[in-house]
């Protein structure tokens, strides 16, 4: 059954967790994202499904609840912002080394240090490229709409389990904070752990499991990054996300993503208006990359221009793409800045059309 | 002569099931072994050991779960309550402890010490304190006592500017949500016996869910403090005990 709400970002999210079967929720407050621990802890999802919530001491211990709890084969997600999202660094690392199944949430500001409560796309890199240490990989899902915001925690969750890796939803203050129409899912049943990985208790006559992401042989150690290495190439074959609008004739191309993504929108509607044949290409999964579409494209398009709310983060992933086949620039407000798109057209104008 | 001898009426002692066949990694004279045997035996006394969940460190028993005979979670550096917590909230039925050491529990994990145990999480946390970070190679530990020399403190802790031994034991006690707090030893016969009373009944008090148990071994390191097993037993008596001990620190009032 179809069921629309006017939802504000945030508060969606942590509506769709508890429809998705999460089974336990571990957070920390910090703006723009707490509204997301406040409603779980106003709609009592102890009650309605017997889903856990827990206000941790901080962001490290949140993230290392969220590891015994995802060691347990349960559906244990955890969110926060930029700052705080740093300090879970060492724990995101732990569970994609050990193989873990979880859904992060980063609800970007600005930064760098305490920086900025606006919003910001400048964790792109964090987000992508490791954030922690070692050789990893989050599948990273980028919402533009507080839609997306909802089917992705449902989605994240399903591609957390079926990898084993932590999945990062990359929201920023804009998507968490505004409000929108939304269609949520129904409820969905919270499934009791079978998983032969997870520590659900030793069965008998058989060894017991234990999770790690410790080998103190380099060899062993290597054959875990070989398998990791594996797994991020299924993933890049099988989970590419993208939206290309406006594409088939265009001549120019803007690209972006999450909310910076809609206004670019907009200055594709008045560059159109104005007779200039550009398309939209909005990644919708940072990782894995859209690359091969990008690929594709720069062999039509006289040029790139990469629209972020960072100083340049996703436009190394576009070069590297597009390989030098068409030229590639960067449009972007930073600082919690948000760009408006006469001054996104206009960059077009000046640095792919004129440059 | 002697098959004869292995017969089932002379049988005083085996290894308990909650251990695995594993050889113990750890130097000779260690407390460890036995801090692990003893906690193993309760397990398997209990009939916990397909409900236990345990949770391992980083330092000497970061390799723990090769030890125990029972399903285990390797936490980051001083985040075992943490992950503990994750542990429990989502299995409240099962039996769950933590095993750490000083460094561990008293140093960079003290947060999640405290508020683990300020929320009254009712897991059992083993601590071993041996004044000495043991994995890393004998640098000052949070409880490395005045004048105790280390690698970081070569001329002997300076409590003016490397801070006093911290008494953990003692400050956690204070919080509501801890239900027993003891301090035990485990390097004679005597205190093996006391020490694995003592996490029995922590073991069995989780199933109340009345809060936080917390049993300190108080134990020796002979490789770190460069002496032999004995002569590191016969100091940590003479030295640690004056300072850190032994016995209950907090028992239960509503028994």
């Amino acid at each position: 059954m179809k069921e629309l709400r006017l939802m504000k970002g945030n508060e969606a999210l942590a509506e769709a967790a508890i429809r998705a079967g999460a089974d336990a929720y571990f957070g920390y407050p910090i703006t723009p994202q707490s509204e997301v621990i406040e409603y779980l802890m106003a709609n009592k999802p102890e009650d309605r499904t017997g889903m856990v919530v827990l206000q941790a001491e901080s962001e490290i211990a949140a993230i290392n609840m969220v590891y015994g709890a995802a060691g347990c084969g349960k559906k244990a997600m955890t969110s926060s912002s930029s700052p705080g999202m740093s300090l879970k660094q060492e724990g995101i690392s732990y569970i994609a080394g050990a193989e873990l199944p979880c859904l992060l949430v980063n609800v970007v500001r600005g930064g760098p240090g305490l920086g900025t409560i606006q919003p910001s796309q400048s964790d792109y890199f964090q987000s992508v490229k490791g954030g922690g240490h070692g050789d990893y990989k989050l599948i990273v899902l980028a919402p533009a709409t507080v839609q997306e915001s909802v089917d992705y925690v449902k989605l994240g969750f399903e591609l957390a389990f079926k990898y084993r890796n932590p999945v990062m939803i990359q929201s920023d203050g804009i998507i968490g904070q505004m409000m929108e129409k939304v269609e949520l899912f129904e409820q969905m049943p919270r499934v009791e752990p079978d998983y032969d990985w997870a520590t659900l208790g030793k069965k008998k006559d058989q060894p017991s499991t234990f999770i790690t992401s410790l080998q103190l042989q380099a060899e062993e150690q290597e054959k875990v990054n070989l398998r990791l290495q594996a797994k991020y190439r299924e993933i890049e074959k099988n989970e590419v996300l993208f939206e290309e609008i406006n594409c088939d004739d265009a001549e120019y191309l803007f690209t972006a993503f999450g909310s910076c993504a809609r206004i670019t929108r907009k200055a594709m509607e008045m560059a159109r208006a104005k007779g200039i044949k550009v398309g939209l290409l909005r990644p919708q999964t940072l990782y894995p990359f859209p690359t091969e579409a990008f690929s594709k494209i720069a062999d039509k398009v006289k040029g790139i221009l990469c629209v972020e709310m960072n100083a340049g983060q996703m436009i190394e992933d576009v070069r590297l793409s597009v390989n030098g086949k068409t030229r590639v620039e960067h449009f972007g407000r930073f600082g919690g800045m948000i760009p408006n798109p006469d001054e996104i057209l206009n960059a077009l104008e000046q640095k792919i059309i004129g440059g | 002569m002697s098959e004869n001898l292995i017969t089932p009426e002379n049988l005083v002692y085996q290894k308990t099931e909650a251990m695995t066949d594993r050889i113990l990694h750890y130097c000779p004279g260690c407390g460890h072994g036995t801090a692990h045997r003893i906690l193993a035996e309760v397990i398997e006394e209990m009939g916990i050991q397909e409900q236990t969940i345990g949770v391992a460190p980083v330092g000497c028993s970061v390799l723990a779960y090769y030890y125990f005979n029972v399903d285990m979670q390797e936490a980051a550096h001083g985040r075992a309550p943490a992950v503990a917590t994750g542990i429990k909230r989502v299995f409240p039925d099962k039996y769950v402890f933590t095993y750490q050491g000083d460094g561990d529990l008293a140093a960079i994990g003290t947060a999640e010490t405290i508020h683990a145990i300020n929320r009254g999480e009712n897991i059992l946390i083993v601590f071993i304190n041996n004044g000495i970070y043991g994995m890393t190679g004998g640098q000052m530990a949070p409880t490395t006592l005045q004048g105790m020399k280390s690698s970081t403190s070569p001329f002997g802790r300076d409590t003016k500017t490397m801070g006093s031994p911290l008494k953990i034991t003692e400050l956690i006690a204070q919080l509501p949500g801890a239900y027993f707090v003891t301090r035990q030893a485990v390097h004679k016969p005597a205190n093996v016996r006391k020490a694995k009373k003592a996490i029995k009944k922590a073991m069995e008090y989780q199933k109340l869910n009345k809060g936080t148990c917390f049993v300190e071994i108080v134990s020796n390191c002979p490789s770190n403090w460069k002496m032999t097993p004995v002569q590191s037993n016969k100091w940590m008596e003479e030295n640690m005990f004056p300072f850190y001990p032994l016995g209950d620190i907090k028992v239960p009032e509503d028994k």
